[in-house]
């Protein structure tokens, strides 16, 4: 009697192992509209392991907390020749940047061209605050960024590449699909035909940007869309776009689209 | 696209064990109906070499993508292309050989690198330009070692 209550035991507790395992397998995707690249839209959370997911789900314990901190606290600093922080014409950013960060790469109709949330800030910067113009992967310019974009937690991100920012979406998809450097690979050899293998200890994602700035263990700090890119042609021994350059805006605007639907995860927490 | 063209690669083939810098020839090889018969170099490939050099992540690198049993003691197998147990079972040495070379001649849309061709290449970095990730004799090597994943 001993013994079959033991294997019943035992059955029971390798099946809730199994059906826990199936349960960490099963990866949250989105139906994408007709015509769409991929057959699943899936966030590159569904791919991390759960203790990174735990931490990204944790304000108090997500790092990348500490920029969404230091950007709220500049949202309302004063610079610049005007005398303005942000807070003096956008008030409340709660309120004020709600759905901003869902639409970026947006076409901006002064310049000509879709400009990135980074590149946003800091027009705005220098021509209503007449404030200096923060560098690429700078603190201030990470923290402002990640704090904006951080307002549109949970909501889809909602990119737009029609009217004249098609152009440009059409340029990112040559350059997402444009085999480059010695190992000759393409965005699309690990993030499109692979996305769900390991190479080595990494899992392959899609590749998505819905939660950028995103807080990466590798560079023990967060870090901006662009500076993934970069390190992406590093690894296949390429000659990386420069951050900010047309070319990783136009890429940014086009992954974006693969991406439509996908909740805004900033600060998201990968490896 | 390539097909049946014999393709002259210049690769600087690098010696290895001379305490000056030699002067090396280009390596050709011709490429016959999608296969590299006849070997890149003189010298035989060395399966020990070939297993060191499979390995090395900035060379072959091979288990990033693929798995194999025999190499049990590595840590993190990749899954991207298929397991190397049994690889010299599935292809004969000059099919093998012209997948490590250039593995587009055999499958068109592969991720797989080409590991002994040197140029053609779309923004590479300053430091590989005109230089291919294996050399002739790591090919071999290579080749050697797969021969023994019966």
């Amino acid at each position: 009697m001993k013994k079959i209550l033991m294997l019943a035991v035992a059955t029971a507790i390798g099946l809730a192992i199994a059906a826990s395992a199936k349960a960490e397998m099963k990866r949250v995707a989105i139906k994408p509209p007709n015509g769409h690249a991929l057959s699943e839209i899936i966030s590159g959370y569904e791919y991390r392991s759960k203790e990174t997911k735990v931490l990204q789900d944790d304000d108090i314990q997500n790092p990348g907390f500490i920029w969404v901190e230091q950007g709220e606290e500049l949202w309302s600093q004063t610079d610049g020749s005007a005398g303005k922080s942000c807070a003096s014409c956008h008030d409340d950013a709660t309120e004020s940047m709600a759905t901003v960060g869902t639409v970026y790469p947006k076409w901006d109709d002064k310049v000509g061209k879709p400009v990135s949330l980074e590149q946003r800030i800091n027009t705005c910067r220098k021509d209503n605050m007449g404030a200096k113009p923060w560098k690429w992967e700078s603190g201030p310019l990470l923290s402002m960024t990640t704090y904006v974009r951080h307002q549109s937690r949970g909501k889809p991100v909602n990119v737009s590449a029609e009217g004249p920012a098609a152009s440009w979406a059409e340029r990112g998809k040559k350059l997402y699909y444009q085999r480059v450097g010695q190992l000759d690979m393409a965005c699309s050899s690990c993030h499109e035909d692979n996305y769900g293998n390991r190479i080595r200890a990494d899992m392959l994602s899609q590749g998505q940007s819905n939660g950028f700035p995103t807080y990466r263990f590798k560079w023990q700090k967060i870090g901006s869309i662009h500076r993934r890119f970069k390190g992406c042609m590093k690894n296949i021994r390429a000659t990386p776009y420069k951050v900010g350059s047309d070319e990783f805006v136009a890429l940014e605007l086009y992954l974006a689209t693969r991406g439509v639907g996908l909740p805004v995860e900033t600060p998201a927490v990968r490896n | 696209m390539k097909l049946n063209a014999t393709r002259l690669v210049t690769a600087l083939a690098v010696a290895v064990g001379f305490a000056l810098p030699v002067c090396a020839a280009p390596v050709a090889f011709e490429v016959i109906d999608k296969t590299i018969p006849k070997s890149l170099t003189m010298e035989a490939g060395d399966p020990g070499r070939g297993k060191k050099a499979l390995l090395n992540r900035k060379q072959g690198n091979c288990l990033a993508c693929h798995s194999s049993s025999a190499l049990k003691d590595q840590p993190f197998h990749g899954e991207v292309g298929p397991s190397l147990d049994g690889v010299s079972g599935r292809w004969k040495e000059a099919e093998l050989r012209m997948i490590l070379v250039d593995s587009k001649v055999v499958f068109e849309d592969t991720i797989m690198p080409s590991f002994y061709i040197a140029d053609g290449y779309t923004r590479i970095a300053k430091k590989f330009m005109g230089k291919t990730i294996l050399t002739a004799q790591q090919v071999e090597d290579i080749l050697a070692y797969l021969n023994q994943l019966k």
